[in-house]
């Protein structure tokens, strides 16, 4: 299910630091055509549908088409994503729509505690640095054959 | 440090790029949920005047198999013990595992598990009525760490709203390490052993996607976790859907390839993965048979795995087969039967699990296991919710067919290809696992060449890792890391080649466009090179026809095993005259080297192993069925780099864990 881009939504990130969608697709597809100012899927049957490009888009530019080899026509699921939730607006090809909101994260983007400050004192040991400064001690199975 | 993006395919790639050459104690190659676990970790143990690089071929917030986001941490421990997870496994994957690996990661995995949740992750949990909650709302149960019950699928799973999964664990990865510690979108190619010591490695070599420039990095010890490998056999969609692998079609083998090129020893090659999915879709079925209690049918509308057959049939692989929970390739290998006898196809049964849980539900509650159901799609596999969309498939109205998958390689979820590590340095873990280098020491999860690690779809003999114990491993081998370089401080890397040596092997697809490029008037077809994408073409024919690929239901012989190793090595050959216009090309060109060298090994493996040992998987049609006096033992494999020659032998499997 290629992800494509809507020509008249797209302003190439003229604005931004990067190319969003060039900046995260995962397998190098999105590309930007600079004499445009567009961007667009330069190798669609190598996309995994992941949507990366369809949720990081400022400007909503980018959408997903199903496989010509095994979808039919009419149908779209499109996500919005939040600092909090994903809402997707599913809609079947008979024209029913189905709108779902899932949770994403519980805390504030950007303030995951990475522990910079914790450092691990025995190299020696099998403990983790976290595991280590809980207190753990490594277990050695109980039930050896 | 993100770079600029430059338009790829927009510029070509050149004939002299520019050379980057750097000097690092500690490399980890990858981005994925091992290298997160390795950049979270690394710098807790390191001194200050270590230094670390990590390199990703994409963007760490979105790259590896977790990159679209999950519906479950599939390995947590909580209530249950590793020697239970150590006995589960070892019965999913047929008698032969390295327990100690696996028993190891069980240890770990939940402190990796306890950090998501703290950095963000939504797990679901259970209430006091045993009723679940998701998003903010599980919170009110407390953390996992503080003892709250997570909403159990299987044994193993856990729940969780894992849309932004890769996005939260990438993000702390980042801020442990540094942004100035990172090099995004350079793809590493090729593993540099030193010039003087033996068998020890000393840097690798890759290019920048995003600019015509080739990076030389030096260091003294390294971790390679790439992924396994996909788009290696022919993909049941040929056309735009080749893209929908069920697992990342980004992983091109570069663990398995980078790593056996430098002589590191490999094991149980032969396992795949040919996993069980919606069909076409590759949506995920575990939530179904799980969660919601589908069963799979037949064409004829029959539970199938109850039949008396399919009991006759899984006897024969006792004890394995006889289990409480049938292993994964047996429960492939039930469903090859019912469609080789004609009773295809194969339904999951979605409309009667529904109703069924429907009669205890109210309206509220049974809104919200509508909205569950679609969360596991639109969470780790969107393109399934789009074809339900597409085909006016409601779940509760229509049961969806399920196919199981082409083959697989990778060594983190139901199967155990990859190297050959060491285990911990722990009393019960046999001296047959530890691996020693060169100082007499053993360092957990380094390979058989000196200083060169691995983890996640790297590690071999130790499936069902999944992405948290992914991150786990991908933290034991850090400090292990740190551990190796504190050890050889006095070792200064050097490698053999020149950097205009190493920029000619890098450059050679694109040297080889540029020279031959003006004889025909389309560039694509040229009698002088041939483009990645016509090679992936003829790798995926040979292994599908040839290699037991879902053309002929997982089937080969000894004699096709010899065709297919020959054209693979034709294939190698012709790599010699592969062709590259731009860096987005010169990125396949090179991921299709590394898929060639992927196949041979896993080809070679199922070449020395004379038996069938994971039916379903694949069947060696000379030797049917399991031989456990000639084959109860790992099959591990080694390619010497300077004799350029392969060896393929058995090692011993000692039993660690009692039954």
């Amino acid at each position: 299910m290629p992800s494509f881009v809507i020509q008249e939504k797209c302003d190439g990130c003229k604005g931004g630091d990067k190319t969003a969608c060039m900046y995260i697709c995962p397998n190098d597809l999105m590309v930007l055509d600079p004499n445009a100012m567009k961007a667009y899927n330069q190798e669609p049957d190598q996309c995994w549908e992941c949507f990366s490009c369809v949720k990081i888009c400022p400007t909503q530019a980018i959408e997903v088409r199903g496989y010509a080899d095994f979808v039919p026509l009419g149908s779209s699921i499109m996500p919005m994503l939040g600092t909090e939730d994903v809402m997707w607006t599913c809609k079947f090809r008979n024209g029913m729509i189905k709108r779902f909101k899932f949770p994403i994260r519980t805390t504030p983007e950007g303030q995951a505690n990475a522990y910079t400050d914790l450092k691990g004192q025995d190299l020696e040991s099998s403990l983790l640095s976290t595991e280590e400064a809980d207190g753990r001690a490594y277990r050695a199975p109980q039930e050896l054959a | 440090m993100a770079l600029p993006n430059k338009p790829v395919g927009e510029i070509k790639a050149v004939r002299d790029p520019e050379v980057e050459e750097r000097e690092v104690d500690i490399l980890i190659v990858g981005g994925g949920m091992a290298a997160c676990g390795a950049a979270f970790e690394i710098k807790k143990w390191m001194s200050d005047d270590q230094s670390v690089l990590l390199v990703d071929k994409a963007a760490m917030e979105r790259s590896g198999a977790v990159a679209q986001g999950l519906s479950a941490i599939n390995t947590f421990i909580g209530e249950n013990t590793p020697e239970d997870y150590v006995r589960m496994v070892r019965n999913d994957l047929m008698g032969i595992v390295r327990e100690d690996l696996i028993y190891d990661l069980g240890v770990h995995v939940d402190d990796s598990v306890y950090l998501f949740e703290e950095w963000g992750l939504p797990i679901w949990k259970q209430d006091e009525q045993g009723k679940t909650l998701d998003g903010k709302k599980g919170q009110r149960m407390g953390t996992l760490k503080e003892g709250a019950k997570p909403v159990r699928t299987g044994k193993w799973q856990a729940m969780i709203n894992g849309e932004s999964y890769k996005r939260i664990v990438a993000e702390a990865a980042k801020l442990a390490l540094g942004e100035e510690n990172i090099l995004e979108r350079v793809f590493i190619v090729d593993l540099l052993l030193d010039a003087n010591v033996e068998n020890q490695i000393a840097g690798a070599v890759g290019f920048s996607v995003r600019e015509n420039k080739v990076y030389i990095i030096k260091c003294k010890t390294m971790m390679v976790a790439c992924g396994g490998a996909v788009n290696i056999y022919q993909p049941r969609s040929v056309g735009e859907g080749k893209g929908r692998a069920w697992y990342p079609v980004w992983n091109s083998g570069s663990t398995y390839t980078m790593c056996m090129q430098v002589g590191a020893e490999l094991t149980m090659m032969e396992n795949r993965f040919t996993p069980s999915r919606f069909k076409d879709g590759y949506g995920p079925v575990g939530a179904w048979f799980l969660l919601f209690k589908a069963k799979a049918i037949n064409g004829l509308g029959e539970s199938y795995v109850a039949s008396d057959a399919a009991k006759a049939e899984l006897e024969k692989y006792a004890p394995y087969g006889t289990a409480a929970i049938t292993p994964t390739c047996l429960r492939n290998h039930l469903m090859l039967f019912e469609m080789k006898e004609g009773r295809g196809p194969v339904m999951m049964d979605t409309v009667t699990a529904l109703a069924e849980l429907g009669k205890s539900m109210d309206k509220k509650e049974l809104k919200h296991l509508e909205s569950e159901a679609w969360e596991d799609f639109l969470d780790m596999t969107c393109g399934q919710a789009n074809l339900w969309c597409a085909t006016n498939t409601e779940p509760e109205k229509k049961n969806s067919e399920i196919m199981p998958t082409e083959p697989y390689l990778l060594g983190s979820h139901s199967g155990c290809c990859g190297l050959w590590t060491s285990g911990p340095d722990e009393d019960w873990v046999p001296d047959a696992y530890k691996v020693k280098a060169d100082n007499g020491k053993v360092y957990n999860r380094m390979t058989t060449v000196n200083g060169l690690f691995t983890a996640g779809d790297g590690v071999g003999g130790s499936g069902h890792k999944f992405s948290s114990g992914s991150h786990a491993e991908g933290r034991i081998a850090a400090k292990q890391m740190v551990r190796y370089a504190k050890d050889h401080a006095d070792f200064t890397p050097a490698i053999a080649q020149s950097a205009e040596e190493l920029v000619d092997m890098v450059y050679k697809p694109v040297r080889t466009f540029l020279e031959h490029c003006d004889y025909t008037t389309a560039v694509d077809v040229n009698p002088n090179y041939i483009k990645p994408n016509g090679m992936m073409y003829r790798l995926m024919k040979a292994t599908h026809e040839y290699g037991a690929g879902t053309a002929t239901y997982y089937m080969t012989t000894t004699r096709n095993l010899e065709i297919v190793m020959d054209l693979l090595a034709t294939m190698r050959e012709d790599c010699e005259k592969m062709a590259a216009g731009d860096l987005h090309e010169l990125l396949r060109a090179w991921e299709i080297i590394h898929r060639i060298w992927t196949v041979e090994a896993h080809l070679r493996h199922i070449q020395f192993r004379k038996e069938t040992r994971y039916p379903g998987f694949y069947y060696q049609a000379d030797y049917p069925g399991q031989d456990d006096e000639n084959w109860f033992c790992f099959v591990n494999s080694k390619f010497d780099p300077k004799e350029q020659k392969w060896d393929v032998f058995k090692r011993d499997y000692v039993k660690i864990i009692a039954d």
